[in-house]
């Protein structure tokens, strides 16, 4: 009895978790396929064709947004990891017995919803706002000057919303030196840049990887920001996809390009997997 | 243009009041209900065929309303802020029917609100509502042409018959009323910040002068900026054809491209128009309104000498519906002219109910001070009465005949928008 429940026991722990994602994600996934794949309307029903077009036709139709997209993405996670590597680094390395306090306050904003938060820079950055006012009255900035309604604006968004999920890990990845090493490379006449350079950087890099993959992922399907920070032609690709499930209700259209951003997305994580020598993305992303 | 009214009804309780929130955070939520929508849409068609000819209009009522009885209860959907909180027409009808009325302020969105019921009236199931009230649109026309809605007994609608304005009896929507009776319509028009602008515009050819470069806004929606094209190049949209919307997709187009265009929004374009991140827009009148009422602020709204549309929200009874009767009676409650009268009073829509008007004056004669005043306004105000002359110079959202009919327009005005 006690070895059938030991041998049992594992299942019975993934099955929570398991039944969740095949329900809600597995069979989505299924359906979706499957949508882009058929033709058809609302009204008339869809068969399922093989109808390959949705794709191609996506593709044709919105390989700008596609690409903006991801250069609005790949911009987001390098301001990202300008900004959030200093602090990583300084909340792990200097922030003393307060370091949990740090944490916590680098967290408090996401107490907030995030779609107020983002609706919070319209009102900061608004054109004659509490920023933008002043350095256009003492002569700063031209009159005509604006920050919302640019690619800047979502960029910076995107950037500013997804922040703590790149400098938790990277927090993680740097609290994890062991001090002993960076002791034994100034043991070696190490300076301090040398140090950092090729002791702190490759043992922080882990961190930097699982960054960049909960951070550029999630950047780079984001309607929100684009949607409330951006102006005429900022649009990305997850607006043209609820654009086309919502108001066209074209739903092969969607799902085919829902799936072929997810499978760039795929390809480009792969690849970065590969240039930066970590062959197991999971494990890495994992620890 | 030489209405009293006319170049500043926005101090006016005569505005069509659009409900605020309808369109940005529900947006937002509305995504999770459609993919919920997938996977009941993802088989068969729906389609049914439209019943053409008035005998077929008139099996189709028989068939459903034979043997429905009353039951003494509805539940009623609506959509936020338009109705008095009190509920005093609904009290009122409770008292003389017997019917008790359950209201619920759910509906936010078209699109969102279609996406929830639409898999549930697939699947012929109860959305456990038995009237509701939707804006003139392509999910209504889908509504329809899914078989969703029940056909409406006439019989049963004598107030409607006898105090419904000529017009609403055309709409192009939903011609006789056969599935559909009108709530209540307003108006989309243009807005600024008088801050920023001096001279009144007065013409949709405002929102193409290059001046305002960048302090520009109009709405992400299809139809309305389709609208607004077709109004500057003289064109009726209700008549337009795919030809004239090539033109006004270019004529879009050179707005966007040449900086004019901020940006497009959804229902979002209120606050930056008070802060003057834009100084003239589309608005729709009731936002306006409330936004003054609300905030202070003293902003305007015209409409252009071209013309604006008109759109309509709708009763309607879903074909699932468990208390038909009853929600049948209270369409037609609205339509007696002191009830119209009390509702117009508190929601300053255009009311369908022309007769509405000498119930409000007969309110004014009572009334005194501020409130008289008030309600000689509201009975005055062109946003609330329009007259014939008035009535001419609106048209309604362009009606697409099928699914197609409608992707080609999207296809044609969604570029511009997500560009």
């Amino acid at each position: 009895m006690s070895r059938l429940r030991a041998a049992l026991t594992p299942y019975a722990l993934i099955f929570p978790g398991g039944l969740w994602l095949a329900i809600f994600f597995v069979v989505p996934m299924i359906v979706m396929l499957s949508l882009s794949l058929q033709s058809g309307s609302v009204e008339d029903g869809y068969a399922f064709t093989f109808n390959w077009h949705s794709y191609a036709d996506g593709l044709a139709n919105y390989h700008d947004q596609i690409i903006r997209s991801l250069l609005y993405g790949l911009a987001s996670t390098v301001l990202q990891i300008v900004i959030g590597f200093p602090v990583a680094y300084w909340i792990a390395f200097k922030g003393g017995r307060h370091k949990s306090v740090y944490l916590f306050l680098l967290l408090l904003p996401f107490l907030v919803s995030f779609v107020l938060r983002t609706i919070s820079w319209q009102f900061l950055l608004s054109d004659n706002g509490i920023l933008l006012g002043p350095l256009k009255d003492i002569g700063l900035l031209p009159e005509g000057f604006r920050v919302l309604a640019t690619p800047f604006a979502v960029i910076g968004g995107l950037a500013y919303n997804f922040l703590p999920f790149m400098v938790l890990p990277m927090y993680v990845a740097l609290e994890r030196i062991d001090p002993r090493v960076l002791e034994a490379a100034q043991d070696l006449y190490a300076s301090r840049f040398q140090t950092f350079l090729r002791v702190v950087l490759p043992l922080s890099l882990p961190g930097v990887f699982a960054g960049v993959l909960m951070t550029f992922v999630p950047a780079t399907s984001d309607y929100v920001n684009a949607s409330v920070l951006g102006g005429t032609n900022t649009t990305m690709i997850g607006n043209v996809i609820q654009n086309q499930y919502l108001v066209t209700q074209d739903y092969p259209t969607a799902s085919a390009l829902s799936f072929t951003l997810m499978a760039l997305l795929l390809v480009g994580i792969f690849a970065y997997a590969r240039a930066l020598g970590t062959d197991d993305v999971l494990e890495v992303a994992a620890r | 243009m030489n209405h009293p009214y006319r170049q500043d009804p926005a101090i006016l309780r005569g505005m069509t009041q659009r409900r605020l929130g309808r369109r940005d955070a529900f947006r937002l939520a509305g995504l999770s209900a459609a993919g919920l929508a997938l996977a009941a849409c993802g088989v068969q068609g729906k389609g049914t065929a439209r019943p053409t000819s008035s005998a077929q209009v008139q099996s189709e009522v028989e068939k459903f309303w034979s043997g429905k009885a009353k039951n003494g209860h509805v539940n009623f959907a609506n959509w936020p802020l338009y109705m008095d909180p009190k509920k005093p027409e609904l009290k009122e009808f409770t008292k003389r029917t017997g019917i008790t009325v359950t209201y619920k302020e759910v509906i936010q969105e078209t699109t969102s609100w279609y996406a929830k019921i639409q898999p549930q009236l697939a699947a012929g199931q109860s959305i456990d509502y038995d009237l509701m009230v939707f804006t003139n649109s392509v999910q209504l026309t889908q509504l329809i042409k899914l078989g969703y809605l029940v056909p409406l007994d006439h019989d049963r609608l004598p107030n409607f018959t006898k105090n419904v304005g000529a017009r609403y009896t055309q709409e192009s929507f939903d011609p006789g009323n056969v599935f559909t009776v009108p709530w209540a319509s307003g108006m989309t028009g243009i807005a600024y910040n008088p801050k920023y602008i001096d001279t009144p515009p007065t013409s949709y050819s405002a929102l193409w002068d290059p001046k305002y470069k960048g302090k520009v806004g109009m709405m992400a929606d299809s139809q309305e900026i389709a609208n607004f094209a077709m109004f500057a190049l003289g064109i009726d949209p209700d008549k337009s054809t795919p030809a004239d919307w090539e033109k006004a997709a270019a004529k879009l187009t050179e707005q966007r491209d040449s900086g004019i265009v901020r940006k497009y929004y959804d229902q979002s374009y209120i606050d930056p128009l008070a802060k003057g991140d834009i100084w003239i827009c589309q608005a729709w009148s009731g936002d306006i309104f409330q936004k003054n009422l609300s905030d202070g602020t003293d902003l305007k709204f015209v409409i252009p000498q071209e013309g604006a549309t008109i759109w309509t929200d709708n009763f309607m009874i879903p074909r699932t519906a468990a208390n038909p009767v009853d929600a049948i009676a209270l369409i037609d409650f609205f339509y007696e002219p002191d009830i119209a009268g009390s509702l117009a009073e508190y929601i300053n829509y255009v009311t369908p109910v022309p007769a509405a008007r000498d119930a409000i004056l007969a309110d004014a004669a009572k009334a005194s001070g501020a409130d008289k005043k008030t309600l000689q306004m509201i009975a005055d105000s062109p946003l609330v009465f329009p007259s014939d002359d008035d009535y001419a110079k609106l048209r309604t959202y362009v009606t697409f005949d099928n699914s197609e009919e409608h992707k080609k327009f999207e296809s044609i005005f969604q570029p511009i928008t997500t560009s």
